[in-house]
C-alpha cells in the first residue's frame, strides 16, 4: 500500500512541476501564474463595464507576505489535524496489538 | 472558484445564500445524527474538514499558465454525503473571506453552493455509481474527488454566467469555463490522487470505521 501511495504522490508532484517547466522563464509580469479567481473578476469588468462592485472586503492582507503567512496558517491547521488523527489511530492500533 | 466580494449582484447573492443555508442546516442535522450514532465518526469528520482546509490553501500552477487551487470537497462527501461537506465548506470559506480577502461574505452563499454543495453532490453521485458497479474504493475515490473538484469550478462559471449573461448566457458560460474549468483539469487529477492516498491510509488504519459509516463492506475491510 505504501509503494502505491508514493507512486500516486510522485504523479501529483509531476502534475505541479510540469507547468513550471513548460512556462519556465515567464512570470506574473507577462501574465503567467496569476490566479483564476482574479481572471474571473477581470472578465466581469471587461464584459460588464457598467457593473458597480458593491461590496469590498472589510480587511485585506496588507502585502503578499502577510497573505502567504495566512495561507501557510490555513494549511498548517489542516495538516496538524490530519497528523493528529492518524497518530491517534496508529497509537490505538499499537495498544491493541500489545494487549494481544 | 472564489467569487470575489461584491462581484455578484445582491439578488444573486440572496438566491445562493438561501439555497446554501437550507442545505447547510440539513448538513448540521446530519452531523449531529452521525456523531450521536457513531463515536468513531468524529475523527473522520475532522479529517474531512482538515483535508478541505489544506487543499483549498494550496494554489497550484496549471498547464494553462494560470494558478488555481483544489477544493478537497469530494473526500468528505464519500463519508458523510454532500450536505455535511456544505457545512464544512462554510468554515473554510469564512476563514478565507475574513482573513485572506479570498471570496467574500456577500458571495459566501454562492461559494458554499459551488464548493460545498454542487461539487460534493456530483462527486457523491459518482461514488455511489462506481461503488454499485463494484469498482474498488481507491479508484472510486479518485473519480469522486476529480469530479467534485471540476464541477465546483463549472458551478462557479454557471453562477457568474447567470449573473452576467453578456452578450448571452452561453457565450458568458464559455468565457468563464475557459477561465475556471480548463485550468482546473490537471489540479482535479492531483486532487483525485491526493484524496485516494488519504483514503488508502484510512482503509489501512481503521477499516472498521469505514464499515460503520457504510463506505466499505465487511469483506472489503477484511481484505485489507
Amino acid at each position: 500500500m505504501n509503494t502505491k501511495n508514493i507512486i500516486l504522490l510522485i504523479i501529483v508532484a509531476i502534475l505541479i512541476i510540469a507547468p513550471l517547466v513548460i512556462f519556465n522563464g515567464h512570470g506574473e509580469n507577462d501574465g503567467y501564474f496569476g490566479g483564476s479567481d482574479d481572471q474571473g473578476g477581470e472578465a466581469i469588468e471587461k464584459s460588464n463595464p457598467n457593473y458597480k462592485v458593491w461590496a469590498a472586503p472589510a480587511w485585506e492582507p496588507p502585502s503578499g507576505e502577510i497573505e502567504s503567512l495566512l495561507f501557510a496558517l490555513q494549511a498548517a491547521i489542516g495538516a496538524i489535524i490530519i497528523g493528529y488523527v492518524f497518530g491517534y489511530w496508529h497509537g490505538g492500533n499499537n495498544a491493541k496489538k500489545d494487549k494481544k | 472558484m472564489h467569487i470575489m466580494e461584491g462581484y455578484l449582484p445582491p439578488e444573486w447573492c440572496a438566491v445562493w445564500f438561501v439555497i446554501s443555508l437550507i442545505v447547510v442546516i440539513y448538513g448540521l442535522m446530519q452531523v449531529r445524527k452521525v456523531l450521536a450514532e457513531n463515536d468513531d465518526a468524529m475523527p473522520v469528520l475532522a479529517l474531512s474538514g482538515a483535508f478541505m482546509f489544506i487543499l483549498s490553501s494550496l494554489k497550484m500552477p496549471s498547464v494553462t499558465g494560470s494558478c488555481s487551487h483544489p477544493c478537497g470537497n469530494g473526500f468528505g462527501a464519500v463519508f458523510f454525503g454532500p450536505a455535511v461537506t456544505g457545512l464544512l465548506s462554510v468554515i473554510v470559506l469564512l476563514f478565507q473571506a475574513i482573513l485572506l480577502a479570498h471570496g467574500g461574505l456577500t458571495t459566501l452563499g454562492a461559494n458554499v453552493f459551488s464548493m460545498g454543495i454542487v461539487g460534493p453532490f456530483c462527486g457523491w453521485v459518482v461514488w455511489k455509481a462506481l461503488r454499485s458497479a463494484n469498482v474498488s474504493g481507491g479508484i472510486s475515490m479518485f473519480f469522486t474527488a476529480f469530479v467534485a473538484d471540476l464541477m465546483t469550478y463549472v458551478a462557479t462559471a454557471v453562477e457568474l454566467s447567470l449573473a452576467f449573461p453578456t452578450p448571452n448566457f452561453m457565450a458568458a458560460l464559455s468565457t468563464f469555463l475557459v477561465i475556471f474549468a480548463v485550468t482546473q483539469i490537471p489540479l482535479a487529477i492531483a486532487e483525485g490522487l491526493l484524496s485516494t492516498v488519504i483514503y488508502n491510509y484510512i482503509v489501512d488504519a481503521r477499516p472498521d470505521i469505514l464499515v460503520k459509516l457504510g463506505v466499505i463492506s465487511d469483506s472489503e475491510a477484511g481484505a485489507n
